[in-house]
């Protein structure tokens, strides 16, 4: 068995005893993956075998062949008396028919059927009925019932959703806790006819389970809890039902009218959001207490530093930790962290405090070297204090000594950040300093390929023009004045040129290095200049530069000898930087890192694919290294026409914390707007440099890996060239010894960085989780976004490595367990075809299959390799909200559009099943805006957004909304500017009359 | 006949030759026992304001080993309009346009006058000159300053049309592209990294467009590649773009540490030079002018390290084999200088720092390429300043007083072969008849290229009779030798001049009194010297000295007249007097000792000693010491302590210094302002005739020597003293008991001793 692979520690190999395969697994390089028997990979067999250990204990008897066909034939026999709505009107697909023998035959052995089993069939059911091997995705959106149809009452209140095999016929309870969620009720018919309307919340929610001990299998809420969380409760235990119904209706056999998964009965993403929107957001959300899960990150609100960490800077996959190994096997959850050290803070939220702890720099535990945080807890009347990580006790140094309250708080602590905060900032003494010197404030690098091409199109041209302008905003530090960032301009083809700029210069030097094989920086003084200084003599420059290779008729291109060229003449001036490179086509010319063109489509779909996300040398590999040890940051900004080998050229810009834009076939009247977005925000962002972070947890776990723009030498120090407000690492957790629920389980992330004023400084981000013993505690503080980031990135990476096949059997095979064992151990016996979601994973599946449709996951030949490499080089840098948006798009309607609202609209479920042909509906994913326009949609919006008379007339060319007069056109311009804000990549628009696949179901 | 002074001179001045013997002896035997090895010092350029080139192309023997060039000493039937060759007895019909020859309608080239002539020919496509110059960045600011303004100033003095290039290195070293406006575009290279010519053409894109250059060649001549005129432009176009440049020239950027010295990459630099005309004008007249400022400290061809606390090698560290670099760095530049001298191009070095440059690895550059080495204390000074400026001074006719790309060919009649050459040449390996076994210097060929030189450029060469003593030659029969230099006029036409000399052969042992009075002891004394000096570079010093020891006491016992082992006995004739003297001065010279010299000074001094021509080198080996008195006007006195007194004012000339030494009187009357007052008159003009004769020589010297200006008891007077035979010293002072001259405090043997010892060592038979 081998799902445990990539993405959590291995429970079922470990409790199997029945498979013989080796000890190990966990990793991805281990070769005995590629050769293990091959039914070992099989998710139905797998987990059939596998059941017996893990259910072992608590063992309901399962319901086996009997109830699963009596509840196929109990749907589909059924079925019509329960509808009484509309039957499926537009069940055009016939992709389900295709699909029956298959399922029929992935169910044969209903001894063994046990529901891990199940469950992980009708999930790969989920996933085999969209993607059948080479079968066109096929249409989602048979609306099936009403919506209203596919409710049930739980036969329990319970904090879980079950789904029952099909479909049944229940009136919504009327309800009223479901708060503004219920007021935006929509009544069922204007649905019927497919028109996905606002989400009729109310409709999917049921009566919130009184709590207490009525409840037998599963848990009951903890007074305290419940208490805590206040009104929330209500939102967060509304359970629903509905969903996999399909899963067992097909195995009924083929009814003559194939019976569809019904998508309304699915949980509801957008319900999930706009539930935790209308129950928390615009709250204040005060991190005083350890383990409380926060509002979700499509939620507004404003967070107050109580002494963890901001949801901002750090979201868990979980927020209690299972106290033991076993536990943390058995539901095989992964216990991780996505981190985002430099997260941009909103003005209403206090920005971090800078503590100065004097000369001997900050205050540390002598054993683990953890930070002076909140979780040290004074002792002796303030003369020592007991490490919270380590339990060591140490000495107070005596400049910080503090006398002890009542309740054996120190008097100052109020005063002191570090005490009383979650996130700080500490000063950085010169033993954090390399080599013990202070830094020097850091360089931008500008690289420009003045290629043939480049020339030819006016990129060098628009880049230099541009170059002139955002030189001006330059990342400062707040008290100063100008920036302190130094900058350098070196263009290329197949030779370097560096430009001495300095300020004395009557006009710019060129300095051509034409020895790429060996490149060196030919000048130090001149080079990095500050722009203030040599604004002339750069602007000088700038305005011949695309003069200077007007007549070049070079093609080739250099690589690698660029990043080295920047790289040294970092390491030359001693300062950290960042490179922004510009470029566009295969690097073929002779020099270290050439390029041949490898993509071959051959490859797809077989064992080697993932040579195709490799890099083509180690040329790239140890680059990126050295880049890392001379704190030197790559951005680049590709601008291809053809393949370029994203997988190597960028690995560079993945290890170095630097970001990969592409603008594929860029043209300069539709693609630069975009462009310069992108390279504007790219300049100003909030960055630290030369950054070492370190993740501290306490004892009885600890982080074993990590994932994002990262470059580790060893297994603790996360390296990082530079890291933006942008960037996320994800660590992964793993036990080594049991926690307690008293002392629950703490984090502390400290990095270490140089800031844009070129100061040394530590960051420390802490956070306290809890701990239980119970699963049920674990399943409800799970957090579905953060799982799917980890999921993602776990998946992203173990790419390189792994057959997808493999990977994606992986994914369905976890997410498969984690529910059953859900199931098993937390919600009281029901049927076994019914589905079980904990109410925090909800939408779990729904998004699983969002990331298992992702072209880098799914093979798609049509899919450029580039554009595959590219996608899967962004996710790794993603964090929570952004990692959210991209798997599950926001679909937002513009026709039903309330011109005076200043809201966003509410969005719906992302389907094409929800596209009407009288709509218009704007479709953002964080790299691309799509406007999709129905055939018949309102002339007078059309009118009003495009200033055309119709349909007809719509250029779908362009990227950029008209600016129209109309109150259509500046609704839709915020509502994009609005979603464009929070975004680090700016979107591509595009006006779409036609489009098809979509992410959900 | 007048006498063998009257026709040396004569000859010298005619052809620029000078022999050690006038007469030859007829026989291989004969000629060893003389010692002095038949040779002459050969000026192949030699002003000659009278003879008007002729233009047209010489008549060359048709015998293919043999292409001699038709001379005055050839017989010719005017009849059958046919000539003997009169090296190897061909006959040769005479080119259709000499039809009209006759014996009262002589072409030049047979007059007996015109036994040196020059020919105009019209061969290919004329190349302007090239003045490449390798800048050394790493020097103070002022010294960069000077440097800088000396480029600038000599930019005026080019040719118009003369292509001019610019290299500049510190750390890095940078060619500058020249053609490009608005922007000054430069190539790197990194200072460490050796690179072949091949990848430096590769690296500045010469290479690519040379393929098709050659194959569209032969359809279409253009006047120059493309390719090459980014870095070599005529001079009238870049003018102002060059002088802009220079101007803009800053110190190397990169720091500095203390205690370092600056990171020079000269190897590389010169490589890069050397690369780039190898690459686009091969064999065409170019100038690689570098200025260094310090010795090159990284990359192929360092001399030292950059720590300041580990000094540069010292003549003590080369024998203690403690030298690191020295090895590599000389194979470095021996291989540049090789290659710049298979391309026909010349290397010059101007050396100005107060330390070592480097010079004893770089000397092949100069020696090899015929190039100018100059060293100086810095950039700043009128030492390097005006010798820079001489380096473009024109003749009468208002040519550059250079030459390039010179191929000198010797051939001899049958009864003589070359044994080799000493001067700024390489051999071409071109084997012949007349070319010896024996080598005397560079030997083994016939031909020698010569990439850079001037009309004072002189050679050694050295020949070997080998007339077996059994086959004597009939009397009055006469040998000859025929020089042909080929080379680039400065006004880029080409050229040849020819010169056919001939002298006697005589019997030794009949006509010994003649060939006695035939010998030119001046000329002798010099080649043997060069024989010296170049067996020094590869010999430990001792030998050399005993060496030149040897050849002075045979030669002495040969023709010596003295009784045996009786040394008061000794008497040498007048054509033998001053030799020994010579000797005895060369012995002391810095051209065979090291002592007090450091390795760059003794690898300057032999430089210069192995291309000047006779005088200057007899200046060289015995410098001239004038003295200025009230007695009389001045004269020249002996180089001898005892000229040292106290009334008079010495001048002395040793090329590399002019010293003025003010006698202890005559320091102390100036110093009292005797010549400020109008009554002492006389001792104004006293003080300034020596000046004025040393403005004299500075005028007329390349390179400008050291000008020292000194008096008795002055730290300066070392040089003074230091030359000047020790007749008088510590030891003996006293035991002379005289009052005049000035003692010098030295063990060094003095002439006395020196011919003491000879005398005795001459008349014994142990020797």
């Amino acid at each position: 068995m081998s799902q445990q692979g990539y993405v959590a520690t291995p429970p079922y190999s470990q409790s199997q005893p029945g498979i013989d395969s080796p000890p190990h697994y966990g990793h991805y390089g281990d070769p005995s993956h590629a050769t293990s028997p091959p039914g070992v990979m099989k998710p139905v067999g797998g987990l059939g075998a596998a059941a017996p250990g893990v259910m072992a204990s608590p063992g309901p008897p399962p319901p086996g062949l009997q109830h699963l066909g009596q509840n196929g034939a109990h749907a589909s026999g059924h079925s019509p008396q329960r509808f009484p709505g509309p039957p499926p009107v537009n069940s055009t697909a016939p992709s389900y028919a295709q699909h029956q023998p298959c399922t029929q035959s992935s169910y044969p052995s209903p001894v063994s059927t046990s529901s891990v089993a199940h469950l992980g069939s009708q999930l790969s059911q989920l996933q085999i009925n969209n993607y059948g091997s080479g079968v066109p995705p096929p249409s989602q959106g048979p609306p099936g019932p009403p919506p209203a149809a596919s409710f049930q009452a739980p036969p329990r209140p319970l904090q879980t959703s079950i789904l029952q095999p099909g479909s049944q016929v229940l009136p919504p309870p009327p309800t009223t806790l479901n708060g503004p969620g219920a007021s935006s009720l929509s009544p069922p018919g204007p649905r019927q006819d497919g028109l996905p309307g606002p989400p009729p919340l109310g409709a999917q929610y049921q009566p919130p389970p009184p709590p207490g001990p009525a409840l037998g299998v599963g848990y009951p809420p903890p007074p305290h809890q419940a208490a805590h969380y206040g009104p929330q409760m209500a939102g967060t235990q509304l359970s629903y039902s509905g969903g996999f119904a399909g899963g067992a209706a097909q195995m009924a056999g083929p009814p003559p009218p194939p019976k569809k998964l019904d998508p309304d009965s699915i949980p509801s993403p957008i319900q999930v959001i706009e539930s935790d929107r209308a129950t928390r957001g615009g709250q204040v959300y005060a991190t005083n207490t350890r383990g409380q899960v926060p509002p979700l990150v499509t939620t507004d609100c404003v967070i107050q530093d109580q002494g963890n960490a901001s949801p901002r800077y750090i979201r868990c996959t979980t927020y209690c930790f299972p106290c033991t190994s076993d536990m943390a096997k058995q539901a095989q959850i992964p216990l991780a962290a996505v981190i985002k050290p430099f997260a941009t803070i909103p003005s209403n939220e206090t920005p971090l405090y800078l503590v100065n702890h004097g000369e001997n720099g900050p205050v540390r535990c002598n054993r683990c070297k953890a930070y002076m945080c909140p979780f040290m807890q004074f002792i002796e009347g303030g003369r020592r204090y007991q490490c919270g990580f380590c339990s060591c006790v140490n000495d107070v140094p005596p400049f910080y000594f503090q006398h002890l309250d009542h309740i054996g708080r120190r008097l100052d602590h109020y005063e002191k950040p570090e005490l009383s905060l979650g996130s700080y900032e500490f000063v950085a003494t010169l033993d954090y300093c390399r080599k013990n010197k202070p830094p020097s404030p850091p360089a931008f690098i500008f690289m420009i390929d003045v290629s043939y091409s480049n020339i030819k199109n006016g990129l060098v041209k628009l880049i230099c023009e541009e170059l002139k302008t955002v030189l001006e905003k330059l990342p400062k530090e707040e008290q100063e004045e100008t920036s302190a960032i130094r900058v350098g301009f070196i263009t290329y083809n197949k030779v370097l040129h560096f430009f001495n700029v300095k300020s004395n210069l009557a006009q710019p030097q060129m300095l051509v290095v034409t020895d790429v094989g060996e490149v060196f920086v030919p000048l130090l003084d001149g080079f990095l200049v500050n722009y203030q200084e040599s604004q002339s003599v750069i602007h000088n420059l700038l305005d011949q530069i695309p003069e200077l290779f007007a007549d070049s008729n070079e093609n080739e291109t250099v690589f690698v000898p660029v990043i080295q060229a920047g790289m040294e003449a970092l390491k030359e001036a001693e300062c950290p930087g960042k490179l922004y490179i510009f470029h566009s086509s295969l690097p073929t010319a002779e020099a270290p890192g050439k390029l041949k063109n490898r993509d071959d489509k051959k490859l797809v779909n077989t064992d080697k694919e993932k040579i195709l996300f490799q890099p083509q040398t180690s040329v790239y590999d140890s680059l990126a290294k050295d880049c890392v040890t001379h704190g030197c940051s790559v951005t680049i900004f590709l601008f291809p026409s053809q393949y370029v080998d994203v997988a190597s050229l960028g690995l560079v810009p993945q290890l170095t914390g630097g970001t990969l834009y592409k603008y594929n076939n860029f043209q300069m009247h539709l693609d630069s707007q975009q462009f310069l977005n992108d390279l504007r925000h790219d300049i100003e962002k909030k960055i630290g440099f030369d950054a070492i972070m370190r993740v501290r947890t306490s004892t009885g776990f600890r982080a074993t890996d990590f994932f994002g723009g990262i470059f580790m030498n060893n297994t603790t120090d996360v390296e990082m060239a530079a890291i933006d407000c942008d960037k996320a690492v994800t660590v992964e957790f793993k036990h080594d010894d049991k926690l307690s629920e008293d002392s629950g389980a703490l984090l502390q992330c400290a990095v270490l960085y140089t800031t844009i004023g070129g100061q040394r400084r530590l960051r420390i981000h802490n956070l306290g989780l809890s701990c239980s013993s119970q699963l049920a505690d674990l399943y409800k503080s799970c957090e579905t976004d953060a799982l799917i980031n980890f999921f993602a990135k776990s998946a992203f990476k173990a790419v390189l490595h792994q057959p997808l096949k493999v990977i994606r059997e992986i994914l369905v095979n976890q997410t498969a367990h984690m529910l059953a064992c859900y199931r098993k151990n937390c919600a009281s016996p029901s049927a076994a075809s019914q589905l079980i979601l904990p109410d925090s994973m909800k939408i779990l599946p729904v998004y699983m299959n969002c990331l298992l449709k992702n072209c880098v996951l799914l093979s798609r030949p049509e899919i450029s390799t580039d554009e595959r490499a590219y996608q899967r080089q962004l996710v790794m840098t993603m964090s929570v909200a952004d990692s959210q948006l991209f798997f599950y798009p926001q679909l937002l309607p513009i026709h039903t559009l309330d011109v005076k609202s200043t809201t966003l609209p509410a969005a719906v479920r992302c389907s094409e099943s929800r596209l009407s042909e009288e709509g218009v509906f704007l479709l953002a994913n964080g790299l691309n805006m799509f406007l999709w326009l129905g055939v018949s949609s309102p002339p007078e919006l059309i009118q009003g957004i495009f200033n055309v008379p119709s349909f007809a007339h719509i250029n779908t060319d362009m990227t950029l909304l008209p600016e129209v007069g109309s109150p259509h056109s500046h609704q839709l311009r915020m509502i994009m500017s609005m979603i464009q804000r929070k975004r680090p990549y700016s979107m591509k628009e595009k006006s779409n009359k036609q489009w098809k696949s979509f992410s959900e179901p | 006949m007048t006498t063998y002074l009257e026709f040396i001179q004569q000859n010298e001045e005619r052809d620029g030759v000078r022999f050690s013997w006038n007469l030859w002896p007829s026989s291989r035997l004969e000629a060893t026992r003389m010692v002095v090895p038949l040779a002459c010092l050969l000026t192949p350029l030699k002003e000659r304001p009278d003879l008007p080139p002729v233009q047209y192309e010489p008549v060359f023997c048709s015998r293919p080993t043999c292409k001699a060039v038709l001379n005055p000493l050839c017989q010719v039937d005017y009849q059958a309009k046919l000539w003997a060759c009169n090296f190897c007895f061909q006959r040769n019909q005479f080119p259709p346009a000499y039809a009209g020859i006759s014996e009262v309608n002589q072409p030049a080239e047979l007059m007996p006058q015109f036994s040196t002539i020059e020919y105009v020919v019209q061969r290919g496509p004329q190349s302007p000159l090239i003045f490449l110059y390798v800048v050394d960045t790493c020097l103070e600011e002022d010294d960069l300053q000077a440097l800088k303004e000396s480029l600038q100033m000599s930019l005026s003095l080019l040719p118009p049309e003369a292509l001019v290039g610019l290299i500049t290195f510190g750390r890095m070293v940078q060619v500058h592209e020249l053609s490009c406006e608005g922007i000054s575009k430069s190539y790197v290279f990194r200072g460490t990294k050796d690179l072949t010519a091949k990848q430096i053409q590769d690296m500045l894109g010469l290479s690519k467009p040379a393929m098709p250059m050659q194959q569209a060649r032969p359809v279409q001549p253009q006047e120059h590649p493309f390719v090459s005129s980014r870095f070599l432009q005529p001079i009238h176009k870049i003018d102002m773009t060059l002088t802009d440049l220079l101007g803009e020239l800053q110190r190397d950027p990169w720091p500095v540490t203390q205690g370092k010295r600056p990171l020079r990459s000269t190897g590389v630099a010169l490589s890069i030079a050397v690369g780039l005309l190898e690459g686009t004008f091969p064999n065409t007249g170019a100038r690689i002018m570098l200025f260094t400022g310090g010795p090159p400290t990284q990359g192929p061809g360092m001399v030292v390290g950059d720590e300041l606390k580990v000094p540069i090698r010292s003549w003590h560290d080369i024998e203690k084999d403690n030298a690191r670099f020295m090895k590599k760095a000389t194979k470095h530049y021996e291989m540049l200088a090789q290659r710049t001298a298979a391309n026909g191009h010349c290397i010059d070095i101007y050396a100005c720092a107060l330390d070592q440059t480097g010079l004893l690895e770089m000397k092949c550059c100069t020696n090899l390429t015929g190039g100018h080495m100059v060293m100086g204390d810095s950039f700043n000074t009128s030492l390097f300043k005006q010798t820079f400026q001489r380096i473009f001074s024109k003749d009468f006719n208002g040519d550059f007083r250079m030459a390039f790309g010179a191929t000198l060919e010797v051939k001899t009649s049958r009864e003589l072969k070359v044994a080799g050459a000493i001067g700024p040449c390489v051999s071409l390996n071109v084997k012949g008849p007349c070319v010896s076994e024996n080598e005397l210097g560079v030997g083994g060929t016939s031909q020698w290229k010569i990439c850079g030189l001037d009309p004072t450029s002189t050679l050694g060469i050295y020949f070997e009779v080998i007339n077996q003593h059994n086959a004597p030659i009939p009397q009055g029969s006469r040998g000859a030798i025929q020089f042909v230099t080929q080379y680039q006029h400065s006004s880029t036409q080409k050229r040849i001049r020819v010169t056919t000399i001939a002298r006697n052969w005589a019997d030794v042992q009949s006509q010994l009194q003649l060939i006695e009075a035939a010998f030119d002891q001046e000329a002798a004394a010099v080649l043997m010297a060069r024989l010296g000096v170049f067996r020094a570079e590869s010999e430990e010093g001792p030998d050399v000295l005993r060496w030149l020891d040897r050849q002075l006491i045979r030669l002495c016992q040969k023709f010596g007249q003295y009784n045996k082992e009786d040394p008061t006995s000794f008497r040498l004739s007048d054509a033998f007097s001053l030799y020994p003297q010579f000797m005895f001065h060369l012995r002391r010279s810095p051209f065979l000792q090291v002592f007090n010299n450091s390795p760059d000074e003794s690898s300057y001094y032999r430089h210069h000693f192995a291309r000047q021509d006779l005088t200057q080198s007899l200046i060289m080996i015995q410098p001239i010491l004038y003295s200025y008195s009230f007695h009389g006007p001045p004269e020249p006195v002996l180089l001898d302590s005892s000229s040292i007194l106290a009334d008079r004012i010495l001048l002395m000339d040793t090329f590399f210094q002019i010293v003025i030494y003010l006698g202890e009187t005559i320091a102390q009357w100036q110093k009292a302002g005797y010549q400020d007052m109008p009554e002492y008159e006389n001792f104004k003009h006293l003080l300034q005739a020596p000046l004025d004769d040393a403005q004299e020589i500075l005028q007329a010297r390349f390179p400008m020597p050291r000008y020292v200006h000194t008096e008795h008891g002055g730290s300066q007077a070392r040089f003074l003293l230091s030359k000047v035979n020790p007749s008088q010293t510590h030891n003996n002072l006293y035991a002379w008991g005289q009052e005049t001259g000035a003692p010098i405090l030295t063990d060094d043997v003095s002439l006395q001793v020196f011919m003491d010892h000879l005398k005795k060592l001459a008349v014994s038979n142990a020797c």
